[in-house]
């Protein structure tokens, strides 16, 4: 038992020394996605908190109820869902035909769908549901003259929520396509 | 990207010298975790653990003793005779005066002793019931100077085993992810530990999403979600040589990385075209993949059963997430749990009869345990966001995530759920803990 124990020490403090080696040498970073975006919530109580809460990003959040906003739905990145739900609601159909009659006249443009979802549940089921979202709203761009190859779709499930914290309202922050140009 | 991976590659090597160097002198790695019990065995077992008697010259280079009673008491089957309280301290069995410890009334009574040996430390120790005045267990490890605590872990290992008749787990490790900052900033890193939380190190660290550590049935790799390419893709990594590559980086969905008993194979979640989730095969090196899944619904969280013949996955085919089988080879999917509405992300216990579930109980997500035969269900947490369970390599406990105070944290509990345990992180979100084999 000795010296086969002997050999195994000695290879798991090699061990825990590469792993540092890997902590330190294997950064990886990558751009924020979202920086530049427009934000319109669907829920417009939570307009305030939404933008503190981007204030960092440079993301600009304002509310259904704004003038402003309402002659600028055509920037409308965000497309919120219902709890486990993947359907679009009616309330974006305008909004995402703009956005796809302007990629059908611009077949150069290129538009990325992030699908996310609430914390509630298991992860990778919720990588699911993020992709579901991502997928439904990229059918919607679809059928309203987009073509595929001007969509890509990713999924973060609940890896990367916009407002952290465990109330209905973070919730349905975080239930979310994010829309971005390329 | 194969580009980067060299890049890392040398610059790791490079590293190795100067951290290698640093880490001799320190000895020491910082904790970011610390377990604590919450609920305990309702009669603990009572045990004295005499001071280790040190032989050699220099200043003590490790309290042997301290690890020990720190992973016997952590485990909460234990209760640990204060050292004052003791009315002898010896270090060999035939030195011990069985009444001095009937007096202080502890079933068990451990001595040892930590001796030089050339380069080396020799850790003897001998294990008595008090009653019996019988030994139950002895031995003697060799270990190097930084392997120490190690050491304490595997006297623990032993002590646990031949009074409990359970497998200890104390030498064992736990990987998990642990993420800092606000969104949209975030950190994450991949982190490996001690199952005491020490000797922490951390495997990679990104600024994009990391999720799904999985090890390899020999430790020495582990599966992993990463999006440092703005996409998912499943990377495996070498622990020991820090070097990394893809193992699936499909467009669309590459998730939930499970490894087959033999360590061959990865059972793995995939889109297709129209963002379906389905379960896939595929070897760990080479090339091919195996589909086992069809439906258009979310067919994700892959894991085997012990004889690696069929794979347990969650599925909302019926409508609501629920945990199904299919074999290996192909066939037909018959669905596992029929208890509530939402089962999911299934983890089989070493003793191939028990399955762990996220099971949602009136509204609360809870670690659920599931009888693959009889099919009766116990849920065994207590939190409203409780997930990702990992079975101990024991099969005797659990380590899960959930949320409290607003903040990510790890907790244990005992397969029937009479001992509870809490981990303490400092600071940071801790998520995703996956207990490694033994």
């Amino acid at each position: 038992m000795g010296s086969e124990m002997k050999t195994k020490m000695h290879k798991l403090s090699l061990l825990i020394i590469v792993g540092c080696l890997a902590a330190c040498g294997g950064q990886q970073r990558t751009t924020p996605i979202d920086t530049g975006s427009d934000i319109v919530m669907p829920d417009e109580n939570d307009s305030g908190a939404n933008a503190s809460a981007n204030a960092d990003s440079g993301v600009r959040s304002v509310g259904l109820e704004d003038d402003a906003s309402r002659q600028d739905t055509a920037d409308t990145m965000i497309i919120y869902f219902e709890y486990d739900r993947s359907e679009v609601s009616p309330q974006y159909a305008d909004i995402l035909a703009g956005h796809a009659r302007r990629m059908a006249q611009n077949p150069g443009l290129r538009l990325r769908l992030a699908g996310h979802a609430d914390e509630r549940g298991s992860r990778e089921y919720n990588i699911g549901l993020g992709e579901r979202r991502a997928q439904a709203v990229r059918r919607v761009l679809l059928i309203s003259g987009a073509s595929a190859g001007q969509i890509s779709t990713v999924s973060y499930g609940e890896e990367q929520p916009a407002s952290l914290g465990s109330s209905e309202s973070d919730y349905q922050k975080n239930r979310r396509v994010e829309l971005s140009w390329r | 990207m194969a580009y980067l991976v060299k890049k890392i590659g040398k610059s790791l090597r490079f590293l190795a010298v100067l951290i290698g160097a640093s880490l001799a002198l320190t000895g020491v790695a910082r904790a970011e975790l610390v377990i604590e019990i919450t609920r305990g065995a309702t009669k603990p077992v009572p045990i004295a653990i005499v001071p280790f008697r040190w032989t050699g010259e220099e200043a003590l280079p490790a309290d042997i003793a301290a690890v020990v009673r720190s992973d016997l008491t952590g485990s909460g089957r234990f209760s640990a005779l204060q050292q004052s309280d003791m009315l002898e301290k010896p270090s060999r069995g035939v030195d011990i005066d069985f009444d001095n410890w009937r007096m202080v009334a502890v079933d068990y009574v451990l001595v040892g002793e930590l001796a030089p040996a050339g380069d080396e430390f020799s850790i003897r120790f001998e294990l008595f019931d008090v009653y019996g005045g019988r030994r139950v267990v002895a031995d003697q490890l060799l270990m190097g100077r930084r392997d120490l605590r190690e050491g304490g872990h595997r006297v623990a290992d032993a002590v646990f085993e031949a009074i409990t008749g359970i497998k200890g787990v104390f030498a064992t490790r736990i990987a998990y992810i642990s993420v800092a900052g606000a969104p949209p900033t975030q950190s994450y890193r991949l982190i490996v530990a001690d199952a005491d939380g020490n000797n922490e190190f951390v495997l990679l660290e990104s600024a994009q999403p990391i999720m799904s550590p999985a090890w390899s049935p020999d430790g020495r790799q582990l599966a992993y979600v990463s999006f440092e390419l703005g996409r998912a893709a499943v990377y495996v990594q070498t622990l020991r040589t820090g070097t990394r590559r893809v193992v699936s980086d499909k467009p669309g969905v590459n998730n939930a990385p499970s490894w087959s008993p033999d360590g061959r194979e990865l059972a793995l979640t995939r889109s297709d075209a129209d963002g379906n989730l389905d379960i896939y095969v595929i070897p760990v090196i080479g090339s091919g993949e195996t589909r086992l899944t069809t439906r258009r619904s979310i067919d994700t969280e892959p894991t085997w059963s012990l004889d690696g013949k069929t794979i347990y996955f969650t599925s909302d085919r019926g409508g609501a997430p629920q945990v199904y089988q299919v074999p290996v080879s192909g066939g037909d999917v018959s669905r596992v749990t029929f208890e509530g509405r939402y089962n999911a992300r299934p983890r089989i216990a070493a003793d191939g009869r028990t399955m762990a579930v996220v099971h949602d109980d009136r509204g609360r997500f809870r670690v659920a345990v599931q009888d693959i035969e009889n099919g009766s269900l116990q849920v065994l947490s207590d939190g409203s966001l409780d997930e990702s369970p990992s079975f101990a390599p024991n099969g005797a406990q659990l380590i899960y995530a959930t949320r409290r105070g607003g903040r990510g944290v790890l907790e244990t509990v005992s397969v029937d759920g009479a001992i509870s345990g809490r981990v303490k992180s400092v600071g940071n979100d801790v998520r995703e803990p996956v207990w490694s084999p033994y």
